[in-house]
């Protein structure tokens, strides 16, 4: 069957818009213009060996860690919580953990502005106690939030979906040979539900450690990410040559992470499954 | 029983961690003041000034039209080319697949920047088509993931066995083959209209003078202060979809086909 040229269309425009713009960006990189003329030179990406960019590298890289942790860590039981309801209820309690994704993600970010400011509706409650108002905005503990309430449901989705397709023998015979509910959860539950942590993991960290947009918001104007700092770049400051080197590095490095963590997916077929 | 009261606390305060922005955006939708901070007393009118401002009117019309153009293009190109892709074998296979990874691996800010300098390289002007064609191409790799399980899941005889009873291989693909995979094309489709109603870097990137969707106005919005009727419209927005979601539900506990249910997810 000739079911091959129905691809061929696609494949131009991957080769136009995927393949292309990449080696522009690349080209980019490894260019800059002196006295009207372009020259090859290493000089964008020796710029970002600089500390002040070396740090804003990892601060962004410690930032999407710690969210990843903190949603692994909430995240987990919910997963586990919801995967053992019964199916009716199961199905509803994934739905309304999916629904606040629908609400575009810049007013729910936005919203917890009001949540938090100075006469916001935290620190009422906490006038109301009796204690001063705390100085919630515009510092790490606001962005680490953000980011946590951003991406709680792509870490909740994947393990939740893993769990529950586990076979409910493989429990019951793992209780009848002797084993108590810690074993179990040591032994079968928690391993079994490893691809889907990894699964979990990547769609937490990989958006986390590029956005720009949660740290504007809630770190305000001075909070500088890897994402923001790409974004200035190129709309701010116009220099595209260094943008372009900085948007290099982050790509080379997000592709080795995934590479890293689909060495640990086993079941590589399962990662696809959350839709 | 400690324990059951325990887990349903949990999962009570984590819906209120996921909810609490939302209730406090629709319940400040009926704030008569434009400040966020305080509760001035109960109105309608920015329901009423949503129909008058034509900022706003302006980007929910291009994040409309931009969401159905580039999720009605997307998959159609995206199915015809998981088809195409299946039939493939080997390396260029392996190939195509890789490269059709890139953008849903790539940070969005990546993909973004790429565009650009590639409209900028050819010199084309910022503005609908630029944002069309950005959609397009972020969306379509979600189809092709969508669809190409089901292409897998498909009987691989069931259109040879059509065309051996006399069908010609296009009567084969409309009658056996898309029916077969609808599922996947469907799910593909919705995957991306919501991704491109609510995306917000790879447009801030490639948007235009005049042409902005709802996510660039309500970041440049921000900075001077929501305007309320913005709060009013997702308000408008979110209770129609959960509207529209009830009812699906109750269709499908009707139906009663739970397995179906699981993949719509």
């Amino acid at each position: 069957m000739k079911m091959k040229i129905f691809s061929y269309p696609y494949i131009v425009w991957l080769a136009i818009f995927i393949v292309v713009p990449l080696f522009l960006v690349l080209f980019y990189a490894v260019t800059v213009v002196e006295g009207g003329s372009l020259k090859f030179t290493m000089e964008n990406l020796k710029r970002f060996l600089d500390k002040n960019y070396l740090d804003v590298l990892w601060v962004s890289i410690k930032l999407a860690l710690e969210t990843t942790v903190i949603t692994l860590i909430l995240g987990y039981p919910v997963g586990m919580i919801i995967a053992k309801e019964k199916p009716s209820k199961r199905n509803t309690m994934i739905l309304l953990f999916v629904i606040p994704m629908w609400m575009n993600f810049l007013l729910r970010t936005y919203a917890w502005l009001t949540l938090l400011g100075k006469n916001g509706i935290v620190n009422s409650i906490v006038t109301l106690l009796g204690f001063k108002p705390l100085n919630l905005l515009y510092n790490d503990g606001a962005v680490l939030l953000g980011m946590v309430y951003n991406f709680l449901p792509f870490m909740v989705l994947p393990i939740y979906s893993v769990l529950v397709k586990i076979d409910n023998n493989l429990i019951e015979a793992a209780e009848d040979l002797g084993a108590n509910k810690y074993q179990i959860f040591a032994k079968v539950t928690f391993p079994l539900s490893i691809p889907g942590i990894i699964t979990g993991i990547t769609m937490v960290f990989m958006p986390a450690v590029s956005t720009f947009v949660i740290s504007r918001l809630l770190g305000g104007g001075q909070y500088m990410l890897i994402g923001n700092l790409i974004e200035q770049q190129f709309l701010w400051v116009g220099d595209w040559h260094f943008g372009s080197a900085i948007s290099i590095i982050m790509m080379i490095f997000i592709l080795i992470t995934m590479a890293i963590t689909s060495k640990f997916d086993v079941q590589k077929e399962g990662s696809s499954g959350l839709w | 029983m400690v324990k059951r009261v325990l887990k349903k606390l949990y999962i009570f305060l984590m819906f209120l961690f996921l909810y609490a922005p939302i209730i406090v955006l629709i319940v400040f939708s009926f704030n008569d003041s434009r400040s966020r901070g305080t509760w001035k007393g109960f109105t309608l009118k920015w329901y009423a000034e949503l129909f008058t401002n034509s900022e706003i009117l302006s980007a929910l019309y291009y994040t409309i039209l931009i969401a159905i153009l580039a999720s009605v293009i997307s998959t159609i190109v995206g199915t015809f080319a998981a088809i195409g892709i299946h039939g493939m074998s080997g390396y260029k296979k392996k190939a195509v697949l890789n490269l059709n990874y890139l953008p849903v691996l790539n940070p969005d800010i990546v993909t973004a920047v790429s565009l650009m300098t590639l409209f900028k390289f050819f010199r084309l002007e910022f503005g609908f088509v630029t944002l069309l064609l950005s959609h397009i191409t972020f969306c379509i790799p979600y189809v092709i993931l969508s669809v190409l399980p089901k292409l897998r899941q498909m009987n691989k005889h069931l259109p040879e066995a059509a065309m051996d009873l006399g069908a010609t291989p296009f009567y084969a693909l409309r009658k056996v083959v898309i029916p077969e995979i609808k599922p996947g094309i469907v799910s593909g489709a919705l995957i991306a209209f919501t991704l491109s109603i609510d995306d917000f870097v790879i447009s801030f990137f490639n948007k235009g003078v005049g042409v902005t969707n709802l996510s660039i106005t309500i970041y440049s919005m921000a900075r001077r202060g929501i305007n309320p009727v913005i709060n009013a419209l997702s308000a408008l927005m979110f209770v129609s979809l959960l509207i529209l979601l009830l009812i699906i539900n109750k269709r499908d506990q009707k139906n009663l086909n739970p397995k179906k249910k699981g993949e719509a997810i």
